[in-house]
């Protein structure tokens, strides 16, 4: 038995549906192509890099990777030094706000009241708000004091039998630059960690406190499992931060071609020789500064998918598809 | 979940529309690619520039942030007294910047503080330096209890930027400074992180009084600095120097005037301990004999009373192919400079160093040399 159906020709001409039609395509089309920008953007910044940095690409070849050499009158060329101060620093970065930051969400979120917990939310938001040059400017007159002044000298002093340690507490060094990324990327990770807490199911909670858990032993056997792989990932995308930062590493870290023999000695990141020495390059400098360029893209690109994709394993939202 | 046709068919559409995208940005971006223009071609009028009435125009110029200030100063004197009609544009980009905008003639001038070298010439022949002022690079520090400026020779920076030179109270810094209590603590050490022509012409300093400075990281605007820790600008750099005892490091003569840092006397090559002022840096250029294409270094020169750390900063102007309509104007802006009694009183006033008068009637020659596209003199004035 056929199902009933109208035939186009009877259709109303000027029916509610037919009405709509239009629109619908208009509005495809033109969220189609806003997001067509952004790949194209994305793409369009990898091809550019590498068709700018081919020269860099051709004439230094793989060990640009490695070589800790990087002496522009000269026409050597290699990221390695720059590779380890962007790493340390970044790792620093991520360890501790890691650690602080899941401290203050689990604060945040278990044990907080709902007066308490929304300004100091706020707050701690509020610090990815200051502007980085703000941040490198508080870095170099107060943080670099304090460095100086309190924070080397107690180092030196309770740490100083490691040869990593011991050394003359500067304004500017790699301790300087690993404390400002870490405030830096606090808030990024507290806000992330804060929501991926948040979604551990009350079931789960629940469960384990009905078989006489403690708050403490809640959190850890119930709420931190369940929520790991979403840290993790909020770790990640301060990371992905903090390897991109420019400004205020760069009014701290000392801007030395050099690896770092102990915490206070100035070191440099990728992000900041392509700061400091752009505007000036030409030629065979400037193409290897596009290439240094296109590693932090390609680091900083990788970084972020891994992290998204372990937040949306746990927080299962944020994704571009309509829940059933 | 099922996706619906609906989109199905916006996700073909986009699939398809990114892969042409990717076509055509290929085929555009690997079409036209920047710079190496023909030697021919005139430069470009900048964007939107007034060709109508004989003193009206819009310039465009690029270069080094050293004279920078004193040029917008001048621009904006010139069209408010002079020529009201003429609007130069002045980007501080970089010496860098400014040679590859000047050589891809997306500019009318350009400024640089180093002169082009001759790889950059090639590529833009029709370049005419022309030296403005002269600037100069002091060493500043920070010592508690020095109340005299300290004195230094070149050897000894350069040693104590090697890294050999390790204490203040070495003797070959205590032999230059007797009577003066000089601590017994490490010397930190302080440069320019960013490529700047200040650190070009400091480096062209050391390379002249160090063989073991020439050998190592010799003359460049981003060395490879063997010992310290980099601050960005001169304002980074007076920064760390302010905020880490017993340091030292270079800043421009007219950063160092302005903000009333401590700076040392250098000897000279003559023998005498100078000051670095105004006067010393233009004697420097009175003592080195200048090329007839201006290009030279002027550090470490002979004359008597000449500070050794001083350069020339350079315009980079079109020989011959400059549009008449920007090229005109522009010469004539030049030569008031160079004569205006007001524009060379705000050349002190800014504490850079006026051209000797030696050099003075060079220059003036060169400006009335100037051609403009059409084979016409571009200098209006003077002759």
């Amino acid at each position: 038995m056929t199902a009933q159906t109208i035939p186009r020709s009877e259709k109303p001409a000027r029916s509610l549906q037919n009405r709509l039609k239009p629109g619908d395509w208009l509005f495809a089309a033109v969220t189609t192509a806003a997001g067509l920008v952004v790949v194209l953007v994305i793409a369009g910044m990898f091809y550019e890099l590498t068709n700018e940095g081919w020269d860099s690409i051709t004439t230094n070849g793989a060990s640009f990777a490695w070589g800790t050499g990087w002496d522009p009158s000269h026409q050597v060329f290699g990221v390695g030094a720059f590779i380890v101060g962007t790493f340390v620093t970044s790792v620093f970065a991520l360890v501790f706000a890691t650690v602080v930051a899941v401290l203050v969400a689990l604060f945040l979120v278990e044990i907080a009241p709902g007066w308490l917990a929304r300004p100091i939310s706020y707050v701690v938001e509020l610090l990815a708000a200051i502007p980085s040059v703000v941040y490198g400017l508080w870095g170099v007159f107060v943080m670099g004091v304090f460095i100086r002044d309190q924070l080397g000298p107690l180092i030196v002093a309770t740490l100083g039998w490691i040869p990593f340690f011991n050394g003359a507490p500067l304004t500017t060094g790699l301790l300087s630059a690993c404390l400002i990324l870490t405030v830096m990327i606090l808030p990024t990770v507290m806000a992330v960690s804060r929501d991926v807490i948040g979604a551990v199911p009350r079931s789960q909670r629940e469960g384990i406190l009905a078989l006489g858990a403690t708050r403490w032993e809640m959190i850890r056997i119930a709420v931190l499992p369940y929520a790991r792989s979403g840290i993790l990932g909020a770790a990640i995308l301060g990371l992905a931060r903090a390897v991109g930062e420019t400004l205020a590493v760069t009014l701290v870290i000392g801007n030395s071609v050099q690896i770092p023999d102990n915490v206070f000695a100035p070191a440099y990141t990728m992000a900041s020789v392509i700061a400091n020495q752009f505007p000036e390059a030409t030629a065979l400098h400037r193409s290897a500064l596009i290439e240094v360029a296109l590693i932090l893209l390609a680091i900083t690109f990788v970084i972020n998918v891994a992290a998204r994709l372990l937040v949306w394993r746990v927080t299962g939202g944020q994704r571009a598809v309509v829940q059933e | 979940m099922a996706t619906t046709s609906f989109e199905r068919r916006v996700g073909a559409a986009f699939v398809a529309a990114t892969l042409a995208g990717a076509v055509l940005l290929g085929a555009a971006c690997g079409g036209g690619d920047s710079g190496g223009s023909s030697a021919t071609k005139a430069p470009a009028s900048n964007g939107g520039a007034a060709v109508g009435k004989d003193d009206s125009a819009q310039l465009t110029g690029a270069g080094a942030t050293f004279p920078a200030p004193l040029y917008q100063a001048w621009f904006e004197d010139y069209q408010s007294g002079v020529a009201k009609g003429v609007k130069i544009n002045y980007q501080p980009v970089g010496s860098g910047g400014g040679i590859q905008q000047f050589t891809a003639k997306t500019v009318d001038f350009g400024a640089s503080d180093a002169p082009m070298s001759d790889t950059e010439m090639a590529a833009a022949p029709d370049v005419q330096h022309i030296p403005t002022v002269i600037g100069a690079d002091v060493i500043t520090y920070n010592l508690s209890g020095i109340s005299n400026p300290l004195k230094l020779d070149g050897a000894t920076v350069a040693n104590i930027y090697l890294g050999t030179l390790k204490k203040w109270n070495d003797p070959a810094i205590a032999v230059l400074n007797p009577g003066v209590n000089l601590p017994d603590k490490d010397i930190q050490v302080v440069y320019r992180s960013d490529s700047s022509g200040t650190s070009f012409v400091f480096t062209d300093f050391l390379s002249k009084v160090s063989p073991a400075w020439k050998a190592g990281p010799g003359t460049s605007k981003a060395p490879k600095w063997p010992v310290g820790q980099g601050g960005q600008g001169n304002a980074g750099v007076t920064n760390v120097v302010k905020q880490t005892p017993n340091s030292i490091g270079y800043v421009e003569l007219n950063w160092a005037k302005e903000n009333k840092l401590p700076f040392a006397d250098m000897k000279n090559r003559a023998g005498k301990f100078v000051t670095p002022t105004a006067d010393s840096s233009s004697a420097a250029a009175a003592g080195v004999a200048i090329p007839d294409d201006y290009r030279v270094s002027i550090t470490d020169s002979p004359a008597d009373g000449a500070y050794p750390i001083a350069s020339f900063t350079y315009i980079l102007a079109y020989k011959s192919i400059g549009k008449c309509s920007q090229q005109t104007p522009f010469v004539d802006m030049l030569w008031w400079e160079l004569h205006d009694k007001s524009a060379q009183q705000t050349v002190t006033d800014l504490f850079y160093a006026p051209l000797p008068s030696s050099l003075v009637a060079r220059v003036e020659a060169t400006l009335k040399s100037l051609k403009c596209d059409g084979g016409a003199t571009a200098s209006l004035k003077g002759g």
